[in-house]
C-alpha cells in the first residue's frame, strides 16, 4: 500500500513538474469559462438556468477532450519506462508489480482530478454563484465533476494497458489514438449508421446495451439524462424510456471500464518477462 | 556459507539459448568478476539472480531461495546496478535516490551520506539529465548501496568512471566484502581488475568458460611469461646465449624470450648473468587480458 502511494505520489509530483497539471487545469478552466460566458449569454432569453446549460455544455466538451488528455497523459506509463530504462531498476526494488501499476494509475487519476475539479469546479462555481438557489444546477455539476474524473480515470486504465501490450512508444501513441479514435467518433457513427440501415428500427434493449459498451456514451448518458431538469436543456427529454438509466448504475458501469482494464493490465504485467 | 549457489542454470528465448548449463557456488564475501563479450550472457545471468525472469532449465539460488519466486523482503537484501542506468530526468540528485530510499524502506536521511560517499554531493541539487555518464553511474551506486544490500550485482559499474573514481569503487566495494557482503560484477575493462577481483568468471555464448582465481586460471592455461631484453649489440649479440629458449627479435635492440612459470627464476639468473650483453629487462606477467583471450575466445565447440 505504502509503496502504492510513493508511486502515485512521484507521478504527481512529475506532472507538477512538467507543467502537465498546470497546463491542463488552464485548458480546461479556459474552455469551461468560455463555454460558461457563451453558454449563459442566451439564457435571458430562454430563461433557462445557466449552470444547467454550462453542465450540458461542458459534458459536450468533455466527450471529446477528456478521453484525450487521459490517453495523452498514460498512453507510455509502462512502455516508456521500459524504453528509457527505468522499469527494470524499479522492479527490483521490495515493490510488487501490481503496486507500480497501482501507484501510476492512482498517480494519473489525482492529476486528471486535480485539472478536472479546479478547471470545472471553477468555472462552475463562478456561473453557480451568480445566480440564486438552484439545489438541481448544484447536483448535476457535481455529478458533472464525478463523472468526468471517472471517464478520465476508464481511458487512463484503457491507456495504461495500452502501454503494457505494445513494444515501442511509437505503436503505444498510434494505438491510443485508435482507442480514441473508435469511442469517441467512430463508435457513435457506426451505431448511427446502423439505426439507419435497420429501418425496422433496433430493438430498444440491444440498443441499451450498445451504449453500455462506450464509456464515453455512458458519460454522455449519465450527463445528459441524469437529471430532470437537465434533460429538457440537452434534447434528451423525449428519450424513450428503455435508455433511462439511474445515474448510479451508470457511474457504476463506468467503473467497470477501470476496473476491467486494470484488471487485465495486471494480469499481463504479471506474466511480463524483462 | 554460499550465497549463490547455480545449478545447471539455462535460459532460452525461443530459439535462442542465451545461457546454458551453468553451474558455480559463490562463497559469502567474495567479490567476482564477471566477464565476456556483448551477448555472452553476464546480463541474463544477473536477471536470473535477481529473479526478474525465470529459469527455462536448471536452478539459481540467492542466500538460500529462488529469486524468481522469493518474498518481497528477499529483494531488500540486493542491491542492483543496471548497465547503462537510467533516471527519471527531471528529478534531481537527491529526490530521485530519496524516492528509492523510501521504495527500498529506508530513511531518506541516509541519502546525503551516500551521495557524499560515492563522491555526488556536489550536484546533489542539480537534476540528473544534467548529468555525465560518469555521474548518472554514481548515482546508481549509491542507490545499489541502499539498505546495507547482502548481494550486490553491478553491470558494467565502471564505465564512465576516471581513474580515480573507480578506484574509489572498488574502495567500497572491497569495504562491503569485508562486511559480508557479496558482489558480482561484470565489466569489458580489464586492467581495473586485475590486482582487485578474488574470482573470475568468464562467459562465453552463453556457457562458463572459466571460473577461478586469477593466478589459478594462468596456471591452468599454462600461459607463459614474457621477458624482454634491451640487447645493445643488437639481438645477434645474444641469440648464442640464449640457447632453448624461443626467441624473437622485436627490433633492433629488444628480443623477448618466454618461459613458463616455474623456468621463470632460472631465466632470470641466466640473463643476470650475461652481464654487459643485456642493458635492461622487462617481465610481463599474463594478466587478465591474456587470461581473457585465452577462455573467452578460444574455438568454439559447437
Amino acid at each position: 500500500m505504502n509503496a502504492i502511494l510513493i508511486i502515485a505520489g512521484k507521478e504527481v509530483r512529475d506532472g507538477l513538474r512538467n507543467r502537465w497539471i498546470v497546463g491542463t487545469t488552464l485548458l480546461l478552466a479556459v474552455l469551461a469559462f468560455a463555454l460558461a460566458m457563451l453558454g449563459t449569454a442566451p439564457t435571458g432569453v430562454l430563461g433557462v438556468k445557466p449552470l444547467a446549460v454550462t453542465v450540458v455544455s461542458l459534458a459536450s466538451l468533455s466527450i471529446f477532450l477528456i478521453p484525450l488528455i487521459a490517453l495523452l497523459l498514460s498512453y507510455d506509463s509502462i512502455v516508456g519506462e521500459v524504453e528509457h530504462g527505468t522499469l527494470l531498476l524499479l522492479l527490483t526494488y521490495p515493490v510488487r508489480r501490481g503496486e507500480i501499476l497501482l501507484g501510476k494509475v492512482l498517480g494519473h487519476c489525482t492529476i486528471l482530478a486535480l485539472a478536472t475539479l479546479i478547471g470545472y469546479g471553477g468555472a462552475g462555481l463562478a456561473v453557480g454563484l451568480g445566480q440564486g438557489r438552484d439545489p438541481q444546477g448544484w447536483a448535476a455539476l457535481a455529478l458533472l465533476l464525478v463523472s468526468t474524473v471517472m471517464l478520465g480515470a476508464a481511458f487512463i486504465c484503457l491507456a495504461t494497458l495500452i502501454s503494457l501490450l505494445v513494444r515501442e512508444r511509437a505503436s503505444a501513441a498510434g494505438l491510443a489514438v485508435a482507442v480514441w479514435l473508435l469511442f469517441v467518433v467512430v463508435f457513435d457513427v457506426a451505431v448511427l449508421g446502423l439505426l439507419v440501415w435497420l429501418k425496422s428500427g433496433l430493438d430498444p434493449a440491444l440498443f441499451r446495451w450498445l451504449l453500455i459498451c462506450n464509456p464515453a456514451d455512458l458519460y454522455r448518458l449519465v450527463n445528459l439524462t441524469g437529471m430532470e431538469n437537465i434533460r429538457v436543456f440537452s434534447g434528451m427529454a423525449g428519450l424513450s424510456e428503455s435508455l433511462r438509466f439511474s445515474p448510479w448504475l451508470l457511474l457504476a458501469l463506468l467503473g467497470g471500464w477501470c476496473a476491467v482494464p486494470l484488471a487485465i493490465a495486471l494480469f499481463v504485467f504479471r506474466r511480463r518477462e524483462l | 556459507m554460499n550465497a549463490i549457489v547455480a545449478e545447471a542454470l539455462g535460459k532460452r528465448y525461443h530459439e535462442q539459448t542465451a545461457l546454458a548449463d551453468v553451474s558455480f557456488s559463490l562463497p559469502q564475501g567474495t567479490l567476482l568478476a564477471l566477464l565476456g563479450h556483448n551477448g555472452a550472457g553476464k546480463t541474463t545471468l544477473m536477471k536470473l539472480m535477481l529473479g526478474l525472469i525465470h529459469p527455462t532449465s536448471g536452478s539459481v539460488r540467492v542466500l538460500g531461495q529462488m529469486p524468481s519466486a522469493a518474498a518481497l523482503a528477499f529483494r531488500r537484501q540486493l542491491g542492483f546496478l543496471p548497465e547503462n542506468v537510467a533516471f527519471h530526468d527531471e528529478l534531481n540528485g537527491r529526490d530521485t535516490l530519496r524516492y528509492f530510499a523510501r521504495l527500498k524502506g529506508e530513511r531518506p536521511a541516509v541519502c546525503d551520506d551516500l551521495l557524499e560517499r560515492v563522491g555526488l554531493s556536489f550536484a546533489a541539487g542539480r537534476r540528473v539529465k544534467t548529468y555525465s555518464k560518469g555521474m548518472r553511474q554514481r548515482l546508481g551506486l549509491a542507490q545499489a548501496l541502499l539498505g546495507k544490500p547482502r548481494i550486490l550485482l553491478l553491470d558494467e559499474p565502471t564505465t564512465g568512471l576516471d581513474p580515480v573514481l573507480r578506484r574509489e569503487v572498488f574502495a567500497i566495494l572491497g569495504e562491503l566484502t569485508r562486511n559480508g557482503a557479496t558482489v558480482v560484477l561484470s565489466s569489458h575493462i580489464l586492467t581495473e581488475l586485475d590486482a582487485r577481483t578474488e574470482l573470475v568468471a568468464i562467459m562465453r555464448r552463453g556457457r562458463l568458460a572459466a571460473w577461478g582465481t586469477l593466478p589459478a586460471l594462468c596456471g591452468n592455461a599454462g600461459m607463459p611469461i614474457r621477458i624482454r631484453l634491451a640487447a645493445p649489440g643488437g639481438p645477434a649479440s645474444l641469440a648464442p646465449h640464449l640457447n632453448g629458449f624461443p626467441v624473437s627479435a622485436v627490433d633492433g635492440r629488444t628480443v623477448e624470450l618466454t618461459c613458463s612459470q616455474q623456468d621463470k627464476m632460472a631465466v632470470l639468473r641466466h640473463v643476470a648473468a650475461l652481464g654487459a650483453l643485456v642493458e635492461d629487462v622487462e617481465m610481463r606477467l599474463p594478466g587478465l587480458d591474456d587470461v581473457y583471450l585465452h577462455y573467452g575466445q578460444g574455438d568454439d565447440p559447437e
